[in-house]
């Protein structure tokens, strides 16, 4: 075999290879679709085929719209991502800032606990927040949701890394300006960290609007429902019978999140693969 | 500055943590008016009951199957993705997908693939003469299932770390191991890429690793540990534990069996890491 | 030792042009710098000769042999990288140890554990330490052998490149701007120790730098690359002395030669500035350009040449550079003097002439123009400056 001939070969080899695994990556998010788009008969019958007979999409998502309330679940799960993404900015950004450009007795002991908070995972903490919420009565309700996670140990550290590398002069200049120190933070080294924080702002919507051990835990209304527990709920309803109408759901649910990241993948990716700066 | 982070901090993280381990030692249930420290009863309950160690054990069988799978893959893919230049971003594109896909409404469509009647597998199976299962269904396979499951969520995440540890190997190396005589993929592999890609695969492999100790999403809506507990996994057993039974000092327990695996992957990783994986 | 000849090389990238048919014939044991300003093309003709990357036109013989098709290590040629290129999980002793290890062993001999199994495995590896710590030995790397490349200085790291590159004794090295990492001092001194190595090897050198100093201080031969071609080879001396092109004059050189407007009447006498610089020659009327290197610009000539204003001075201790400003010229002419004179303060007029001898000419389009001067050239550049 010539070089040439073998590059061709393995380039050959290298699509074959990877069309198999992307077929697996996809075969379920074309199947759902693919459900989503049959009516109940097709769905129930024996033959194999991807492309419906009869195009019933529009139908099954008009019965899951009807069945379950996703709109409501939809505004939940925009109300509890954007509050908690606000949050834990407000909240991290200062302590960012001192962190990185203070100097304070204690800050070394403090950025150590940042550290070693990152590695809590969030199931460790269920019980104990689940009986102080459940004390101050505060279950079942969107401050259950958000109030656990307005506290990001990773958000700080990540804002933290990213002002350490702002220069002093800029911070300097902005004192001598006249600037206090709450307005550094979010007149200085707020518009500078946008790229962080972008990154960071996906990492936090994405988990959150994923999240499912949580609201699992501390919801019962339904109309507090976030996406995921929506979608299960409405599984459970229906359990083995609408599966048209179930698929179309799930299509609901991911398709705001898939579609951002379709549209602006470079960015998804830098979000979600941002702990591993770790 | 940093008062509210910190406070929220203490109120949030680390006071629960503590309080988780505390909880352990007593006998609290949620809702009952009074507790009472029991010292190591839990824990004795706990090592007592088959259950428990049905749930480590399919934990850890879980961990073992999923860990080296999504690794290896997503190395894989990462590095056919990274020898050619064709379609290069659509492909990164695709195996990211289920990364994104909320793993709830994503379980949902695999319990419908898995369908004992009417799903794709067993139907794709019979097209090649083959007997399905019931997959989620049966004790001998839902573990099993909800592993692919895992695999399938979280080579695509490995990937794209592999993919960044790929790109910032000098190209230079490469170039010098042609002209020092490695010829040929796997030489080149050895002597450049792998040793290059070390500190990159020792945090895939423990994020990996601390994510899969965590599955819960597709256990609780699937199989909820059944069939006959085959597939119940800690933190399920916590969940089911903590939040149904409300036996908030049992659920304990068990949360700081699971921080433990997960504090010795962290040490793990901090350990290798300080063995010099890390080069300057 | 290795002859290595290059017919007509060509490389495109999409549609651009790096290369543009390079022709040059590198002699056994030569040391031969490729310089020019970066974008030129040099390292990626030194990376064709390597083997690293294909050329789209031309062929590349070693030795009289074509080396198209054949794989880097094949063609018997070490290479030196600008970052080193050290696998930094190795010891110094494995990285140097890498070439020989590939070329004596089996495959199955290098399986990480099968390997360790055969039994000629042993004996191979006594002759690979052998020759790795002669090496080390002759760079003064003994000491290190252990240590990996992350804890070593620059200079260190630089040998070790160095010490892997002559450890399988090649045909001929291949240096990509083997310095350029180093601080100036260290630089200096890298400079002789490779220059010594070279006569001691007498091994062909092909080194690329941009760095015009490192070409005139070590090389025994020029290739001075402009644009993807080769615009002028010649001796150190040759190419400082009598560029053909106004660009190799700029490039070579520190500081920059001086360049003047200049005109070449109808009757082929030159002028500066309007007046007559007393040289002759046969290229037709038009605009050129005189240039005169800062060593042969004397100031205060005397009954004033050329007059202008000091606009800068810099007093490097063994020699004084003054820029003078002169009227119709954008950029300071340079002029070297010796520091112990009094030095002219800033702003204050100041003549100053060159001799004919020191003058090249150089037509609109930047090729060389041969001048002569006159029989009675003394006088006329008298009455010139006069």
């Amino acid at each position: 075999m010539t070089p040439r001939h073998r590059t061709v070969v393995w380039s050959v080899a290298r699509h074959l290879l990877l069309l198999c695994g992307a077929a697996f990556i996809l075969l379920p998010f074309l199947w759902m679709i693919s459900t989503a788009s049959k009516p109940q008969t097709e769905i129930f019958s024996k033959s194999i085929h991807f492309i419906p007979h009869s195009f019933a999409l529009w139908d099954n998502l008009a019965t899951a719209f009807g069945k379950a309330n996703l709109w409501r679940f939809l505004l939940n799960g925009v109300v509890v991502t954007a509050s908690i993404f606000v949050l834990q900015v407000l909240i991290a950004l200062p302590a960012a800032y001192a962190l990185a450009k203070l100097r304070f007795a204690g800050r070394e002991v403090l950025f150590a606990l940042v550290l070693f908070c990152i590695l809590i995972p969030p199931q460790a903490t269920a019980i104990p927040v689940f009986l102080l919420f459940h004390q101050i009565g505060i279950l079942d309700s969107y401050a259950a949701l958000i109030v656990p996670f307005t506290i990001s140990a990773f958000g700080i550290f990540l804002m933290r890394q990213f002002f350490k590398t702002v220069p002093d002069d800029l911070i300097e200049a902005a004192r001598m300006d006249g600037i206090s120190e709450f307005g550094i933070v979010w007149r200085v080294m707020l518009p500078t960290a946008i790229p962080a924080l972008t990154a960071f702002g996906i990492f936090s919507v994405v988990a959150h609007w994923n999240d499912y051990f949580w609201p699992l835990i501390v919801l019962n209304s339904e109309h507090l429902r976030t996406p995921p527990l929506g979608v299960a709920a409405f599984r459970n309803e229906e359990a083995g019978t609408n599966y048209g109408p179930l698929m179309a759901a799930a299509i609901v649910i991911i398709a705001p999140l898939v579609v951002a990241f379709l549209l602006a993948q470079r960015r998804f990716i830098e979000g979600i693969t941002l702990t591993g700066i770790k | 500055m940093v008062a509210p982070a910190f406070t929220l901090m203490f109120l949030l993280l680390l006071g629960p943590l503590l309080g988780v381990i505390a909880l352990s030692f007593t006998d609290y249930q949620l809702g009952s008016p009074s507790f009472s420290w029991i010292g190591l009863a839990n824990y004795r309950d706990m090592f007592g009951d088959r259950v428990f160690w049905l749930s480590l054990r399919n934990t850890l069988t879980y961990v073992a199957i999923v860990v080296p799978a999504a690794v290896a893959l997503g190395l894989a893919v990462a590095l056919l993705i990274e020898s050619g230049s064709s379609l290069r971003s659509w492909y990164r594109t695709i195996y990211f997908l289920p990364v994104m896909a909320t793993l709830i409404a994503m379980s949902i469509v695999w319990e419908f693939m898995l369908h004992p009647q009417f799903g794709l597998i067993n139907g794709l199976l019979q097209g090649v003469g083959l007997e399905g299962f019931s997959w989620l269904q049966d004790r001998r396979t839902a573990l099993y299932a909800l592993c692919v499951i895992g695999i399938w969520q979280a080579l695509g995440f490995n990937m794209v770390l592999f993919l960044a540890g790929l790109v910032s190997i000098p190209r230079q190396l490469y170039d010098a191991a042609e002209i020092d005589g490695a010829h040929g993929a796997w030489a080149r592999f050895r002597l450049v890429t792998w040793p290059m890609l070390g500190p990159t695969t020792v945090f895939v492999v423990v994020i990996t690793g601390i994510r899969s100790f965590q599955v819960f999403d597709t256990v609780h809506v699937l199989t909820k540990g059944g069939p006959s507990k085959s597939s119940e996994v800690l933190i399920h057993t916590m969940y089911v534990e903590g939040f149904e039974f409300f036996r908030s000092g049992y659920g304990a327990a068990l949360t700081v069996v699971f921080l433990v695996f997960v504090l010795l992957l962290t040490l793990v990783k901090s350990a290798l890491t300080n063995r010099g994986v890390h080069y300057t | 030792m290795a002859r290595i000849e290059l017919n007509g090389v060509r490389k495109t990238f999409d549609s651009a042009e790096i290369l543009k048919g390079i022709d040059l014939a590198i002699e056994d044991g030569e040391f031969i710098a490729l310089i020019g300003p970066s974008g030129c093309g040099k390292s990626t003709l030194l990376r064709i000769i390597a083997g690293l990357e294909p050329q789209s036109a031309g062929e590349v013989h070693i030795d009289g042999v074509p080396v198209d098709g054949v794989r880097p290590s094949a063609r018997n040629l070490a290479m030196v990288f600008q970052s080193y290129a050290l696998y930094p999980h190795l010891t110094v002793f494995d990285n140097i140890a890498v070439p020989l290890r590939m070329r004596r062993h089996s495959a199955l001999a290098r399986m990480p554990v099968v390997g360790r199994l055969l039994p000629e495995r042993s004996r191979v590896e006594r002759g690979i330490r052998e020759d790795v710590e002669r090496v080390a030995a002759q760079l003064e790397l003994s000491a290190l052998l252990r240590r990996k490349p992350g804890q070593l200085s620059g200079g260190q790291r630089q040998r070790v490149a160095v010490g892997r590159a002559i450890v399988r004794e090649p045909v001929g090295f291949l240096f990509d701007e083997p310095l350029s990492n180093l601080d100036a001092k260290l630089r200096v001194h890298m400079r002789a120790e490779l220059a010594q190595l070279h006569r001691q090897l007498k091994a062909t050198f092909v080194y690329v730098t941009h760095d015009q100093a490192e070409a005139m201080t070590m090389s025994s031969r020029i290739a001075v690359m402009i644009e993807g071609d080769i615009v002028q080879i010649g001796t150190p001396a040759e190419v400082y002395e009598n560029p053909g092109d106004i660009r190799v004059a700029e490039f070579v050189g520190s500081p920059k030669i001086n360049v003047l407007p200049g005109l070449v009447r109808a009757d082929g006498g030159l002028e500066v500035l309007g007046r007559p610089l007393g040289l002759q020659t046969s290229a037709p009327a038009g605009r050129c350009s005189i240039c005169v290197r800062p060593e042969r610009v004397e100031p205060g000539a005397g009954s004033g040449a050329i007059s202008g204003t000091v606009a800068h001075l810099e007093n490097l201790g063994a020699e004084a550079f003054v820029h003078v400003k002169v009227d119709r010229i954008d950029l300071p002419l340079v002029a070297r003097v010796n520091p112990d004179r009094q030095l002219p303060t800033i702003g204050s007029a100041i003549d100053f002439a060159f001799p004919a001898s020191a003058v090249r000419v150089f037509d609109a389009a930047g090729k060389r123009i041969e001048v002569v001067a006159p029989v009675r050239s003394e006088r006329v550049r008298e009455k010139a400056l006069g």
